[in-house]
């Protein structure tokens, strides 16, 4: 269990906004901090890794107290047990992918861990090659390697896959899914697409101006009016047509088109760029926005 | 038949300020690329105060308080049995100051260049701070390191109103070429001093001609 407690005054280009949150991370899940941009999402992860200091705060992880400002405790980012992958991956651009996973590795650490990784995240081939010349799943494949090669209790990952493209980040979903299972890792997510997060989570909190609003499993936080049986599937809204007698509303979800048709008073609500729900509760998939 | 003696001396004195500001630039550098102190601005005005100032002004306060009269001049008489104005030592601890903003700009906009998150991947991989400026960091702001080596060592090279101040002309001592120029001429003696400073001109023109190349270089590697 990893037990958190901070607050922190935040100085945003709007305004000031005080970060605020307890909460509690299960050991082996992934858990999710979603929200908007600004909410303080990645503030949480720059505290839990030691980068940022707040004001008032308690860390516990398992059982190691990372930050105490009560005792004045602040364990600097080197002693904790973390990964941390960064938006912008942070590959030293002065190593080939092999050099990058090489610097993490600890005293007296095997070069085993790096073999592992490399073929685990399939980076044989590329380990010679500098990060310039890499894609950015690759980037984001051997930056996810370096972070794991100290084997740390706790892997934070800041929207690591914001910036790449559909196909490429459900490969890399699976790969972090993978690695997952395969080292029983905790892992802290920040993410704010929401297909990403029903397909990856655990748990969810959901953030809002610095406070957290909603805390609970992807289904309550998503879909709380389903039973988990069924066919559901989550998506955005791209468009939606007048027919004649019923709307075309088209949903984008894991790359596939869905169409599907809806009366007016279905569309009431929604608008093209939504998230939305797709569900089949008879025959015809039915469509509801998602809360939050 | 010239004396190639103002040769040496000059090479000799801007190969030690070189290396004496490179050893203080970087941390100085560094702390100034990450810092949010009030007292950075006061930092960053003090060490480009060289820029602006004419020669003879900072080599007027360094012979002021250099000198075996005054408060620290005599100090380091006393102390060191050194005395600094009209001597080597002097002149390189003049040279250090007045060429400290041509080694600690390049590489504080070298540094400042970097994304911080490399500096953070670093530590949250368990490196020190040290570790990551060494391993990270300064490999990673090459070219900045040349321009400020080579930026300082030429304009060391270049110097003459400073030198004159404090150093004096004292043959074989603190008579770089800048001054043997014009003493040279001084004495009408066109010749010599058109030599030393053809050399000089040639010289200085490779060194910078070397490393724009060296840089433009490196930035074409960068961006394959």
């Amino acid at each position: 269990m990893i037990s958190l407690r901070v607050s922190k005054s935040l100085k945003s280009a709007q305004d000031n906004m005080v970060l605020d949150i307890s909460c509690e991370v299960q050991e082996g899940k992934i858990t999710t901090i979603y929200g908007p941009s600004g909410a303080g999402k990645t503030t949480i992860l720059r505290i839990l890794a030691g980068l940022l200091q707040p004001e008032k705060g308690y860390i516990n992880a398992g059982g190691e107290i990372w930050l105490d400002t009560a005792k004045k405790i602040n364990l600097p980012p080197q002693k904790r047990s973390i990964g941390f992958v960064f938006q912008d991956f942070a590959l030293f651009p002065n190593m080939t992918v092999r050099g990058n996973l090489e610097y993490a590795l600890g005293k007296g650490q095997q070069q085993k861990i790096i073999d592992d990784l490399t073929e685990v995240m399939e980076l044989e081939q590329l380990q010679h090659r500098y990060p310039e010349t890499l894609s950015g799943g690759q980037k984001q494949r051997a930056a996810l390697a370096r972070a794991l090669v100290r084997m740390p209790k706790l892997l934070l990952l800041d929207e690591p896959l914001s910036s790449l493209d559909n196909n490429m980040r459900l490969k890399l979903q699976d790969h972090i899914l993978k690695i997952h299972q395969s080292y029983n890792l905790t892992i802290i997510l920040v993410s704010h697409d929401v297909a990403e997060i029903y397909k990856m989570s655990d748990e969810i909190f959901v953030l809002n101006e610095g406070i957290i609003v909603k805390h609970g499993t992807t289904g309550e936080i998503f879909s709380p009016n389903f039973a988990e049986t069924g066919f559901h599937v989550i998506g955005e809204i791209l468009d939606m047509e007048w027919e004649g007698i019923v709307y075309t509303v088209s949903v984008i979800a894991f790359n596939t088109v869905i169409n599907i048709t809806a009366s007016e008073m279905d569309i009431q609500h929604l608008k093209p760029g939504d998230k939305v729900i797709v569900f089949s509760k008879d025959f015809n998939p039915t469509i509801k926005k998602i809360e939050n | 038949m010239i004396d190639f003696q103002p040769f040496w001396i000059t090479f000799k004195l801007a190969v030690i300020t070189t290396a004496i500001l490179f050893v203080i630039s970087v941390p100085v550098a560094n702390w100034l690329s990450g810092s949010k102190n009030r007292l950075r601005s006061v930092i960053e005005a003090t060490i480009s105060m060289p820029l602006v100032l004419p020669p003879s002004v900072l080599g007027f306060y360094f012979l002021v308080a250099f000198g075996p009269s005054h408060g620290l001049g005599k100090f380091i008489e006393h102390y060191f049995n050194t005395r600094l104005v009209f001597s080597f030592p002097g002149l390189v601890i003049a040279s250090v100051i007045y060429s400290l903003p041509f080694m600690v700009h390049p590489l504080q906009t070298g540094f400042s260049g970097l994304y911080p998150s490399l500096r953070e991947a670093s530590f949250s991989l368990g490196k020190s701070k040290l570790h990551t400026l060494f391993k990270v960091m300064l490999p990673n702001i090459k070219p900045a390191l040349l321009t400020g080596i080579v930026l300082t060592f030429a304009h060391t090279i270049g110097e003459f109103g400073v030198v004159l101040m404090i150093g004096g002309n004292i043959p074989g001592q603190t008579k770089v070429v800048s001054i043997a120029i014009y003493d040279e001429v001084e004495a009408m003696n066109y010749h010599a001093a058109n030599i030393y400073a053809l050399i000089l001109f040639a010289v200085t023109f490779a060194i910078l001609i070397t490393v724009y190349s060296v840089n433009n270089r490196y930035a074409i590697t960068r961006r394959l």
